[in-house]
């Protein structure tokens, strides 16, 4: 992996967060030194970048069957319902027929446990839904499953509706913008 | 004091008082809205009095107040106000402990500043009140910015004496602080001051981890619309992806020498277990069980790690050594434990564990196994020590808040906030 420094995004407020200088060592006799530990960190700002979302388009037309994107699952399950066949074979057809489109598969779960291991649970099920594209023929190129975890709720609440909601796999177009 | 040594708990517990401040910096207005509840205290505590240094009101802050504020939070200390003596003593031999003794005080705080320029130097004696005996004199120099950094060394100084463990009030804590859409990575000072947004982002940002030096943190931020596993310098704001690869990239846990990053990909089948460099480079699976191993964490002599796995039909904590293979299951009791952080004494695991409330934070003793419920909250995550290993800071809250408790239960601390959720705290390193 190569390092990637971002220093164009870190100049909004670099300004306002400059470094202090380490202390003097020599300032005065110092049984146990204090060090320049205190420097202030520097901050990042990537909230000015703008959204990707496109036009009209087959994808976001919501009479298209391409503008759904979820994918529900039940509790603790990572099976694909067959409920779902239609919407993705839809995806499938899509993706066959433009070969440089490329579709993010990305896992959500309700946020009853660990964040970091629902992360993986998420992963769970973005790969089943994954798996039934692939058994669709689209080729592995063209697919990428990752998770959010429970960090993208589509509803906020601890009901057991919201948590059914927030169990899917959502399905993203790369070069558009999440929810 | 022997009486004091055996009867009270040996922990700190600091944080929130302060993490208020932390929010009365980001929002002014809003600091009404912060409440701040500790439960329990030391059975007895140390009381200590503490008399205002010579001089130092010449700096930018104060420190006996910021000494008297550690020692207060961690439940283990009774300070008592000697700002009122005449003449006030600022050497030992200006003491006339009867003054103090007679408010209870069984040792006495004093010193003096002797400013500099932008620098000053402090002499700090820390007095027997019953024999006069000097168990403490010290003299530190610094830069005047530096004045509460100072303070924190001479809390941590007097509270090592007194209890006979490490203090780590000189230390900071990471968080991620989400607003609407708005997600920042924050860091302050043990104590909540100096809060500072070190990344923000319009997408989620998870798993901020310490470097064992206290410079850089790794942690996992969504911008590209997935996880990826970035590791910041702190004071230059440079940042790298060390881990980048196709699928998700998450929970990255630095070894102890800094040097290597353990990280979860999803490159190869399922979620496994990687060691990276911190540049990202010479990826090793580790892993090869089960379709779920996260939450690496690192035992303290490097030798191991701790994480969280499905294999064996439920998620349980594992243990394997730093080569990969193999994994020895380390939890029994229960259907859900999950992220284990091993105490820095090796003796214990934090982990959070599901119980009838829901998922709770626990300890489990690694020679015995048994599992003891610390909190009595319900949604509890992201456990993580104090440097001294005394105090676990975690989330607490569907709606996220952070919240401090002793390895024995008995002092609890939280932090409510109005505006935002604060999650996945991490507690730096002591600073050198």
């Amino acid at each position: 992996m190569k390092k990637v420094a971002l220093s164009v995004l870190m100049t909004a407020l670099l300004a306002a967060c400059s470094s202090t200088p380490p202390a003097d060592p020599n300032a005065g006799k110092t049984t146990a030194p204090v060090t320049g530990s205190e420097t202030k960190p520097a901050t990042v700002d990537l909230t000015q970048g703008s959204d990707l979302n496109k036009g009209n388009n087959p994808l976001t037309d919501p009479n298209n069957i391409l503008s759904q994107r979820r994918v529900y699952f039940d509790f603790d399950s990572f099976v694909v319902k067959s409920d779902y066949q239609a919407l993705l074979a839809a995806h499938a057809k899509y993706l066959l027929a433009n070969k440089d489109a490329k579709l993010i598969v990305q896992g959500n779960t309700d946020d009853r446990g660990t964040a970091e291991y629902n992360l993986a649970l998420g992963q769970k099920r973005a790969e089943a839904t994954k798996k039934v594209l692939l058994s669709l023929g689209v080729p592995e190129s063209q697919l990428e499953s990752v998770s959010f975890g429970e960090e993208k709720p589509l509803e906020p609440g601890q009901t057991e509706e919201a948590w059914s909601r927030n169990r899917n796999a959502n399905l993203v177009y790369k070069g558009e913008s999440a929810q | 004091m022997p009486t004091f040594q055996t009867t009270m708990q040996r922990m700190t517990s600091w944080l929130f008082l302060a993490a208020a401040l932390l929010f009365t910096m980001m929002h002014a207005r809003a600091a009404d809205n912060m409440t701040i509840e500790v439960v329990g205290a030391g059975a007895s505590q140390y009381p200590i009095a503490i008399a205002p240094f010579q001089s130092e009101q010449s700096l930018p802050q104060a420190l006996t107040p910021v000494v008297g504020d550690d020692l207060t939070r961690s439940g283990l200390f009774k300070v008592i106000g000697a700002g009122d003596l005449a003449p006030m003593p600022f050497a030992p031999e200006q003491l006339n402990p009867a003054a103090l003794t007679g408010r209870g005080a069984q040792t006495a705080l004093i010193g003096s500043v002797i400013p500099a320029g932008d620098s000053f130097t402090v002499k700090f004696w820390l007095v027997d009140l019953s024999n006069k005996n000097v168990l403490l004199a010290h003299q530190l120099s610094a830069r005047v910015s530096q004045s509460r950094r100072v303070a924190h060394q001479i809390a941590d100084m007097v509270y090592q004496k007194l209890t006979g463990e490490p203090g780590a009030f000189n230390s900071r804590i990471a968080y991620v602080v989400k607003r609407g859409k708005r997600h920042e990575l924050q860091v302050a000072d043990a104590d909540g001051y100096g809060a500072q947004t070190v990344l923000a982002s319009n997408q989620p940002i998870m798993s901020p981890k310490w470097s064992p030096d206290g410079g850089r943190l790794a942690y996992v931020s969504f911008e590209e619309q997935k996880p990826i596993v970035y590791v910041q310098d702190l004071a230059s704001g440079k940042r790298w992806k060390a881990a980048a690869f196709k699928g998700s990239n998450s929970a990255p846990a630095w070894s102890p020498d800094g040097r290597q990053l353990a990280v979860v990909l999803t490159k190869d089948s399922g979620s496994q277990i990687y060691l990276v460099n911190t540049d990202g480079s010479n990826p090793r699976r580790l892993t090869n069980t089960g379709d779920i191993n996260t939450e690496p964490s690192f035992t303290p002599d490097g030798r191991s790690i701790v994480f969280t796995s499905d294999r064996g039909g439920s998620p349980q904590i594992y243990r394997m050594p730093v080569s990969g293979g193999g994994g020895e299951r380390l939890t029994f009791q229960g259907a859900y434990n999950a992220s284990g952080k091993v105490s820095p004494d090796g003796k214990s695991m934090a982990l959070i564990t599901r119980t009838g409330k829901g998922f709770q934070v626990a300890v489990m003793d690694m020679a015995s196994r048994q599992i003891q419920v610390l909190t009595d909250t319900g949604a509890d995550d992201s456990p993580s020590f104090a440097s001294n290993g005394r105090m676990i800071l975690y989330e607490t809250g569907s709606r996220g808040t952070l919240a401090a408790v002793s390895v024995d239960g008995r002092i609890k601390q939280r932090l409510k906030a109005q505006n935002g959720d604060v999650r996945q705290p991490a507690w730096g390193p002591l600073l050198r």
